[in-house]
């Protein structure tokens, strides 16, 4: 309900900013043929307004709350007059939602702008903006979701616009593979988010408003949820919702998606496999972070964290495909923010710190730094492919620092904010991740977070070694040339906000995106530059002035065979599975429910087709004449013998 | 003598049908009859929901006899309303799509419409039976006579649909009769349910009687909407199926079965669903609907069997809100319906339109069409991501509510509801798994040479058009449909 105090955030900026893209994705999907390069004004346009909307947001700064915007589902009992169930299109504003609308809308803008330039030449330019338009709608629905239907709403279609985007060129066999890949293991996610949302919506006794499960959770009374209800069932509702996250955000065992998901136009990656959509997983984790309440919830969610991290780090480290390896990175990194989340609920749990979701939460801090570098690193990594002709294997650029400087600088910057060099953002964010698994309790976090930590310092400066210094080594990266203003432009704002946007005035003015405090651990501060400096230096060592990789580590450069693997259930888990049923199908029910009545009717119709002289349509009149002749006996004869 | 608006609605059709017979010019009395009837309609709807209604609106009976008592009396609320007004978009746009062929495919098409507006809008049981009766007999016909395969395969599928469905009506005749003679408790027999729904709530029936009777309909009317397992009539039956009469029949005159139950075994035995044997052999048949049908579904290579599997799978979903019985569930499960009728309805226009262009539905000889037919690819898209349930689309409001719908009550302690809810969720997978490779196949990838196929022209894109903005506007505005069952359906 919204409040009616001057407190209030007021309809107009939340309506702005969920309409505005929505209608611009609408009008350009259905009329691109007739628009055409108007479509791209109207979605660029309609994200420049988005951004100043969210801007006017921020300015907001205090006022709290969830207002509602448009009807959806609402039964009411007509009898008592309770509400059965109510979702409607809400917009629930505080700290958290205005800073990751900011981060949502200011990236989203400056990938629109980029588009404009790498998207010069597609024919199919107007699609690919109304698509962009769509996700921009179905993002800030998932930033402003004041309850889990409406969240789950945008959750699937940012799936779907993820869809559209990843198989922008679906006439390449590979870009249609992936974004099915993409949106069948997404769905595998929400199917399990979807079981914790009902969960919570038969213990809540229908309202699944965000605000009121979490005082349902926690109210003093003797019947709150955490008190009534049994820890396993708690257990499996977190955890069913952190399913949402686990397809989402591309944990472990669900990640296979996003390396795939390359396939999609650079910008795409840049915005929503890198900045924004998978991170919508670690953002409503945060959100619905008060339902971990069981050690055992907290300890998965950040185990699967810290494997994921892990994992993909070592992966990265074999890749030659430049958006590949940004992509591992990315999982990687995801893999980070989940495992702060585990760890800040594990500590809760603990008594160490305050319960309940904060924008100060070591995750969204992450998120938030993250953000910015590794959008701007993708859109970077789409400036040389695009400066390269298309050209995306690391081993086959070399030399592009002097060919391409802003882009060199640009991208130097991200990988050091990626690294966790101080004082760059990233370091902030990344000792604070750290820190939070120091506190959890849990040495293996730590360890684990650490060695991820040198991992990452290791491929992002192999990463750069290989691609922009020594000499080129083709045709192409010899010929390389630095982009058009369009694309520099975005480049060079999101390496202002990789270098500063940790720092307090940037932080502060985002509403405290950063947790109170950050440092406090000297072994925390010690490790993560030790780790940094192992990681970069035995890697500038190991590929400076190489033409090709000296370490060939087959299972990490075939991602442990996830893939395989998984190629391998589904054939028999379900394509064999659905082979057996259809064969039973077949033979019992086929057989014996229909063979039996056929068999007693083709007696009938032995008998009947010396009368009807076989023709079908004799026995259809048959039949319909013989119901009436039923209907009649039974209306007239039988009640008389009643 | 007065005349109801429904009963013009209903007759229309069928005097339509008469006239072609008879020599009218048979598209243009087609399209008249079936534009009227989607105004009408529209506007009955909008009457309904804007006065705030609640009971039966319209009424208006025609004494026909006195003992058993029986007329021919016709009222609307808002379940009967919203499937009436399915039947008229989904009759305007079949009547509408058929091109190039004799007259009998528009005298069909109004028949079954006809007959399922009669079905939904009469209020005496012997009618509503009556009804669906002579919207089927067309389909056997059409399917015989006009089915797409060889002649003797396709009486053998129209053969096979006429015996399952035969023998499911009279199933269900005789759980009606039943049902009707338990109320008469030896006095007069009546047809009328408002009479007998009087009667069972002043009187119920003993709980383990109206399990029993709730059975027998549950199989007659199950048998009708292809509950498993007694489903196998269906796939084949829409495959073959001429274009208008697979987009009637699955789109709408299946609904029937459902509405059947809603209508008349809900309210006439309250506890039959409730009764653990009933329940459990329910949740048990729908299970087959969703994850053996799923899994059938996923097995098949050709377009138009994808769709008639999905088909029979979807309705599952259906008979889980029944077995719910949960206000939210049913409600859910009326939204459900008119989604599940515009989207299937819109994909077998298109399936139709591209079997003609394309001669061949087999994915392994299809691809790449989305550069050809780029409009025709956003339509498909539409009925395809509606029919799995995507947000947004019509669907995706009926199922959330059904599932909500199983959850209300829901005390902590699993039960086989629940049970049967989380594996139906897993159908949700696999649908996206079924309808994303044929999607993937048909439309992306490159184009397969020596197949082409162009977007329809402006006229032939209107009826689809109609259906893609039905499945958006009540998939973004399920209040909208939500509001005329305001007073229908409550729990208990």
């Amino acid at each position: 309900m919204p409040p009616a105090d001057a407190q209030s955030p007021g309809h107009f900026l939340p309506t702005i900013l969920l309409l505005l893209p929505f209608f611009s994705a609408l009008v350009i999907l259905l009329g691109h043929r007739a628009l055409k390069n108007a479509s791209v004004l109207i979605s660029v346009g309609s994200s420049v307004i988005c951004f100043i909307a969210s801007l006017a947001l921020l300015a907001t700064k205090g006022a709290e709350g969830t207002v509602d915007i448009l009807k959806f589902i609402h039964v009411k009992d007509m009898i008592t007059g309770v509400d059965l169930m109510r979702a409607g299109i809400d917009a629930m504003i505080d700290d958290q939602s205005r800073g990751m609308m900011f981060i949502v809308t200011f990236i989203g803008m400056l990938v629109h702008i980029f588009s404009m330039g790498y998207m010069k030449d597609d024919e199919a330019k107007p699609r690919f903006f109304g698509s962009l338009s769509l996700f921009m709608f179905s993002m800030t629905g998932i930033v402003l979701a004041g309850n889990l239907v409406m969240m789950f709403i945008y959750w699937e279609l940012v799936g779907l616009s993820s869809y559209l985007l990843i198989g922008h060129w679906y006439e390449k066999a590979s870009a249609a593979e992936a974004c099915k890949k993409a949106f069948l293991t997404n769905r595998i996610g929400d199917f399990g988010f979807m079981i914790g949302i009902l969960i919570l919506f038969g213990l809540n006794k229908g309202d699944l408003d965000i605000d009121n499960l979490k005082t349902a959770f926690f109210h003093a009374n003797a019947d709150s949820l955490v008190k009534t209800t049994s820890p396993g069932l708690l257990t499996v509702a977190a955890l069913c919702l952190f399913m949402g996250a686990v397809g989402k955000s591309a944990q472990f065992p669900l990640h296979v998606w996003l390396p795939d998901a390359m396939e999609g136009p650079t910008p795409v990656s840049a915005l929503i496999h890198a900045a924004t959509m998978v991170a919508a997983g670690v953002y409503m984790l945060v959100r619905v972070s008060f339902v971990i309440v069981t050690p055992l919830a907290a300890e998965t969610i950040a185990g699967i964290g810290c494997f994921t991290a892990l994992l993909a780090a070592l992966m990265a480290t074999q890749q030659g495909d430049i958006k590949r390896i940004l992509a591992y990175s990315t999982l990687s990194q995801l893999g980070y923010m989940v495992m702060a989340v585990g760890a800040v609920a594990m500590a809760a749990l603990h008594g160490e710190a305050a319960h309940g979701a904060h924008p100060g939460h070591p995750a969204m801090f992450h998120l938030y730094t993250h953000a910015f570098f590794k959008a701007m690193l993708f859109l970077g990594s789409g400036a040389v492919i695009y400066a390269c002709h298309h050209e995306q294997d690391i081993w086959k650029m070399g030399g592009l620092r002097k060919h391409m400087p802003i882009t060199f600088w640009t991208f130097a910057i991200g990988t050091a904010a990626l690294m966790g060099v101080p004082p760059l953002s990233g370091f902030w964010s990344k000792e604070a991740v750290l820190g939070a698994a120091f506190d959890s309790g849990c040495r293996v976090l730590f360890l684990a977070g650490a060695a991820t930590a040198a991992l990452t310092a290791f491929y992002m400066t192999r990463l750069l070694v290989v691609a922009f210094f020594g000499k080129a080594r083709t045709e192409s990266a010899h010929h390389a040339a630095e982009v058009p203003l369009v694309m520099a432009l975005p480049l060079a704002l999101l390496a202002i906000f990789s270098i500063f946007s940790a720092w307090g005035p940037f932080s502060d003015f985002l509403q405290a995106m950063k947790p109170e405090h950050v440092e406090g651990h000297d072994t925390v501060l010690w490790t993560s530059v030790a780790v940094l400096l192992i990681g970069s230096i035995s890697s500038f060592l190991l590929y400076k002035g190489k033409d090709s990789d000296p370490v060939r580590i087959k299972l990490f450069a075939n991602k442990f065979y996830f893939d395989e693997i998984y190629a391998v259930i589904v054939r028999v888990g379900q394509d064999g599975l659905a082979w057996v049923v259809t064969a039973l199908e077949r033979i019992f029910v086929d057989g014996l429910v229909a063979r039996l009545p056929a068999a007693i009717v083709a007696r009938i119709g032995a008998a009947t087709r010396m009368l009807q002289g076989g023709h079908l349509q004799g026995y259809t009149f048959l039949l319909g004449g013989g119901i009436i002749a039923v209907v009649y006996l039974v209306v007239f004869v039988l009640p008389r013998t009643h | 003598m007065s005349v109801s608006v429904l009963e013009i609605v209903i007759l229309l059709p069928i005097l339509a049908a008469l006239a072609v017979l008879f020599g009218a010019p048979a598209r243009g009395s087609s399209i008249v009859a079936t534009t009227f009837n989607l105004g009408a309609t529209l506007v009955l709807c909008f009457q309904y929901a804007s006065k705030g209604s609640t009971g039966l609106v319209h009424t208006h009976a025609r004494e026909i006899l006195a003992n058993p008592a029986m007329s021919f009396s016709v009222g609307a609320d808002g379940v009967s309303l919203i499937l009436a007004l399915l039947t008229a978009i989904v009759m305007f746009a079949a009547v509408w799509q058929i091109q190039d062929r004799p007259a009998i495919f528009y005298v069909a098409s109004l028949l079954i419409g006809g007959g399922a507006l009669g079905a939904f809008l009469t209020t005496d049981v012997f009618f509503i039976y009556a009804f669906h009766e002579l919207a089927l007999i067309p389909t056997f016909l059409m399917i015989a006579l006009h089915g797409h395969a060889e002649p003797i395969e396709r009486k053998k599928v129209a053969w096979k649909a006429t015996i399952y469905l035969g023998i499911g009506s009279l199933v269900l005749l005789a759980g009606l009769v039943w049902l009707v003679v338990e109320f008469s408790g030896g006095r007069d027999l009546t047809f009328d349910l408002e009479a007998l729904r009087a009667q069972a709530k002043q009187t119920p029936l003993p709980i383990e009687k109206q399990g029993a009777i709730f059975f027998v309909l549950l199989l007659g009317f199950g048998t009708l909407v292809s509950l498993f397992p007694f489903h196998s009539w269906a796939a084949p039956a829409y495959a073959t199926a001429p274009t208008p009469v697979a987009m009637l029949h699955a789109g709408v005159l299946k609904k029937f079965g459902l509405y059947g139950l809603l209508r008349i075994a809900l309210p006439l035995l309250p506890q039959g669903a409730n009764v653990p044997w009933v329940q459990n052999a329910l949740l048990l048949m729908l299970l087959g609907n969703i994850l053996v049908m799923g899994l059938v579904t996923i097995r098949a290579s050709r377009l138009d069997d994808t769709l008639a599997n999905s088909s029979v799978m979807h309705m599952g979903y259906i008979f889980l809100a029944l077995a719910a019985g949960s206000e939210i569930a049913l409600k859910g499960a009326v939204l459900l319906m008119f989604a599940h009728g515009v989207s299937i309805a819109l994909l077998f226009a298109l399936t139709g339109k591209m079997r003609n262009q394309l001669g061949t539905l087999e994915y392994s000889k299809l691809g790449g069409l989305a550069s050809h037919a780029p409009a025709f690819t956003v339509l498909f898209a539409f009925g395809a991501f509606a029919s799995i349930g995507l947000p947004g689309l019509s669907n995706f409001a009926g199922e959330v509510m059904v599932f909500a719908g199983s959850f209300t009550g829901f005390k902590g302690a699993l039960t086989n509801l629940h049970w049967t809810v989380i594996l139906a969720l897993w159908g949700v997978v696999m649908s996206a798994v079924y309808m994303l490779r044929a999607y993937r196949s048909i439309f992306h990838g490159s184009a397969t040479t020596g197949l082409f196929m162009s977007d329809p022209a402006l006229p032939q894109r209107l009826p689809l058009i109609l259906m893609a903005a039905t499945l958006l506007l009540t998939g973004c505005c399920p209040w909208l449909l939500l509001n005329l069952l305001k007073g229908t359906l409550a729990a208990g």
